[in-house]
């Protein structure tokens, strides 16, 4: 009992220097084995690329880069160009933000700012929910509700006000980019939401006291004050339903009619890259056609970086001028 | 001390033995996914009648099938579509000896259709089909389909194609009859898995092209005939090469082999699309079990051997339950003489 109090008392006084180099050293190791942690994040990456590389020799040698320029997808000629899909999977993506971002940043203001607490907290509930439902259920949904719905109503409805655009032009399937750009951004959503809430609501109270003090209203406030304050986290938050709309593969394949085509419409269908490959993998013969196939995961993993690239740099631009209208 | 230890080791050793000889023995397969279903039930029903084998199939596809049996990674493959010459080619240089083919049971796919108002079975000809796949007949009204079906009121309706968006054995057979009915179609599209169609839109398996059919007012699809009989669907008949319009069924459809067995070269790699025969159904198929020439293990080889003699017997038996069509009795009998070159 007297000896342990002993070494309690003493230890940090007279083996500080031991008993700090021991910290230091656990600390080495807590860095050491998080720094492997994340590293291996950099590994994944780098073997995935490494893969697909391999796996895709005979395809480089044969098209080039008239893989990316081409848009022949003839598994009985072996002919094989992306373009349809880079095409069907930046479209498709694009709609589902057009229509996801403006509804989801403007559900996340509504639920941070505007309204009551125990409402906020149960609609956010039920979006967690909404993020968690299998692509297949949205795809099945897509198949049942939203393709007759677009067929019947909202597609002839784009036709008779918007027909004059090449948008919405050609015979209303129901199926094709539009449809799959609405389901994604169905998918989307509850993403957008519950990123943008959570960082709206850690915008410091003395932001909008500060606003409020200075006679704006509660809108002001929210709008020129918090939404710009949290512009980063908002821009995170469809960075991440981008990268989501990329990489779908079940829901899009339902709706989007699996075809290769390039096509003015939104009506027309088309196909994506993470569609043809789970759809076409399975059943492909032959070494070039399932190397053209690894190497439009190559191209889907290139768009992502390319786009995520971009997603960076826009932040970086836009929070500099954000911070300099927030100084203004 | 020591004599336990031996006691325990005969023990052991007697232990072993009794178990090996009642472990179950294990044959693997993978390919096709269309017979699935058939296979599934006779591995069930062999191993019922022979509790020592056991088969294990994974319906991975028949392009899956053809790679993993070259690949030597499962003792044999399944195929919807028989192997091309390199890919046979590429199997004897592997392994110094060749593949066979077994065909095993019948397929057949079907033309579906939702026309609004039209409630009656279509006849279509080669023509028809040939001219709708390529995009050339865009009407329902059109006279190439009109004049097969006088009495039908045809709309002036633009006719929407549904096809299979993934690759699949349903796809090889519809695309192998085109190929066979008109020389358009083979220069321009060809036969396989999955094609560049001319016109129309994929639906994710046969599922998907009929919910795309019966959802869309105008479609036209292709679907598997077990397909369509199960869930009791509207399909319309094909003219054959004897001019008949012959609604796909069972029975058509093994007459279709029948057709062709006369002529069945004797790898048994043989389309029988657009078959001869006065009721044969022309875009009916052959499905096939892939099997090495030389299995070196004996107990492999003959659980394999007899495993395809009692499919192709008393097997054959369970094929209608399940809606599949049986083998005609020739290609069967030739079967079991080609069934001894596997050694």
């Amino acid at each position: 009992m007297a000896t342990t109090t002993t070494i309690e008392s003493a230890s940090p006084r007279a083996g500080s220097r031991s008993f700090l180099s021991r910290l230091r050293e656990g600390d080495e190791i807590a860095r050491l084995i998080t720094f492997l942690f994340a590293a291996t994040v950099v590994l994944i990456t780098l073997l995935i690329v490494y893969e697909l590389w391999l796996g895709s020799v005979l395809p480089r040698h044969k098209f080039g880069f008239a893989f990316f320029r081409t848009s022949v997808w003839d598994p009985v000629f072996e002919q094989f160009g992306a373009l349809p899909f880079i095409f069907g999977t930046v479209v498709t993506s694009a709609v589902a933000l057009l229509l996801a971002v403006p509804l989801g940043i403007g559900a996340a203001i509504f639920l941070a700012e505007l309204a009551p607490a125990r409402v906020s907290d149960t609609l956010e509930f039920f979006i967690d929910l909404l993020a968690a439902v299998p692509s297949v259920i949205y795809g099945v949904l897509g198949i049942f509700i939203i393709v007759p719905v677009m067929r019947d109503f909202v597609q002839p409805w784009l036709k008779e006000t918007l027909g004059f655009l090449p948008f919405f032009t050609g015979p209303a399937f129901g199926i094709g980019f539009l449809t799959a750009g609405v389901v994604l951004a169905v998918m989307v959503i509850p993403y957008i939401i519950s990123v943008s809430r959570e960082v709206l609501l850690s915008v410091p109270r003395d932001q909008r006291e500060a606003a409020l003090a200075l006679g704006a209203t509660r809108w002001e406030s929210t709008w020129k004050v918090v939404v710009p304050f949290a512009r980063t986290g908002i821009l995170g938050s469809t960075f991440l339903a981008l990268a989501r709309a990329l990489g779908e593969t079940m829901a899009v394949t339902m709706v989007i009619g699996n075809t290769p085509l390039i096509s003015d419409s939104l009506f027309s269908p088309g196909d994506s890259i993470a569609s043809v490959i789970a759809s076409q993998f399975k059943e492909a013969t032959g070494d070039l056609y399932t190397q053209s196939l690894i190497e439009l995961g190559l191209v889907l993993f290139l768009l992502t970086f390319v786009l995520n690239g971009l997603a960076r740099l826009l932040i970086i631009i836009t929070s500099q001028r954000g911070s300099g209208t927030a100084h203004a | 001390m020591k004599r336990i230890a031996q006691i325990l080791l005969v023990a052991f050793g007697l232990a072993l033995a009794v178990f090996t000889a009642h472990a179950a023995l294990s044959i693997t397969g993978a390919g096709a996914t269309f017979p699935y279903p058939m296979y599934s039930k006779w591995f069930d029903e062999f191993h019922k009648k022979d509790s020592n084998i056991e088969i294990n199939y994974q319906s991975i596809g028949s392009g899956g099938g053809i790679k993993q049996v070259t690949e030597g990674t499962v003792d044999f493959g399944a195929s919807d579509g028989p192997m091309t010459d390199e890919q046979l080619k590429a199997y004897q240089d592997k392994h110094g000896f060749p593949v066979l083919h077994f065909p095993t049971v019948l397929g057949a796919d079907v033309p579906t259709y939702n026309i609004p108002g039209v409630t009656a079975e279509l006849n279509f000809t080669p023509d028809a089909l040939a001219g709708i796949f390529l995009g050339k007949i865009t009407k329902w009204n059109d006279p190439a389909i009109a004049d097969a079906n006088k009495g039908v009121n045809l709309p002036a309706n633009e006719i929407l194609v549904i096809h299979r968006a993934e690759g699949s054995g349903t796809t090889y057979i519809w695309t192998d009859y085109l190929s066979k009915i008109s020389d358009e179609w083979k220069t321009k599209v060809g036969k396989a898995t999955s094609v560049k169609w001319p016109v129309g839109l994929g639906g994710q398996g046969n599922e998907g092209v009929s919910g795309l059919v019966k959802q869309t007012p105008n479609a036209l699809g292709y679907v598997e005939l077990i397909y369509a009989i199960q869930n009791k669907m509207l399909y319309g008949k094909v003219r054959n090469s004897s001019g008949q319009f012959i609604k796909a069924d069972l029975a058509s459809v093994t007459a279709a082999a029948a057709g062709a067995a006369k002529n069945m070269p004797d790898d048994f790699r043989v389309s029988i699309t657009d078959a001869p025969g006065k009721a044969a159904y022309p875009v009916s198929s052959f499905t096939w079990l892939l099997i090495p020439s030389k299995i070196p293990d004996a107990a492999k080889r003959d659980a394999i051997k007899g495993f395809v003699k009692w499919m192709l017997t008393d097997g054959q038996n369970d094929t209608e339950a399940l809606a599949y069509a049986k083998l005609p009795k020739e290609v069967v009998a030739k079967e079991l003489k080609a069934l001894n070159n596997v050694q």
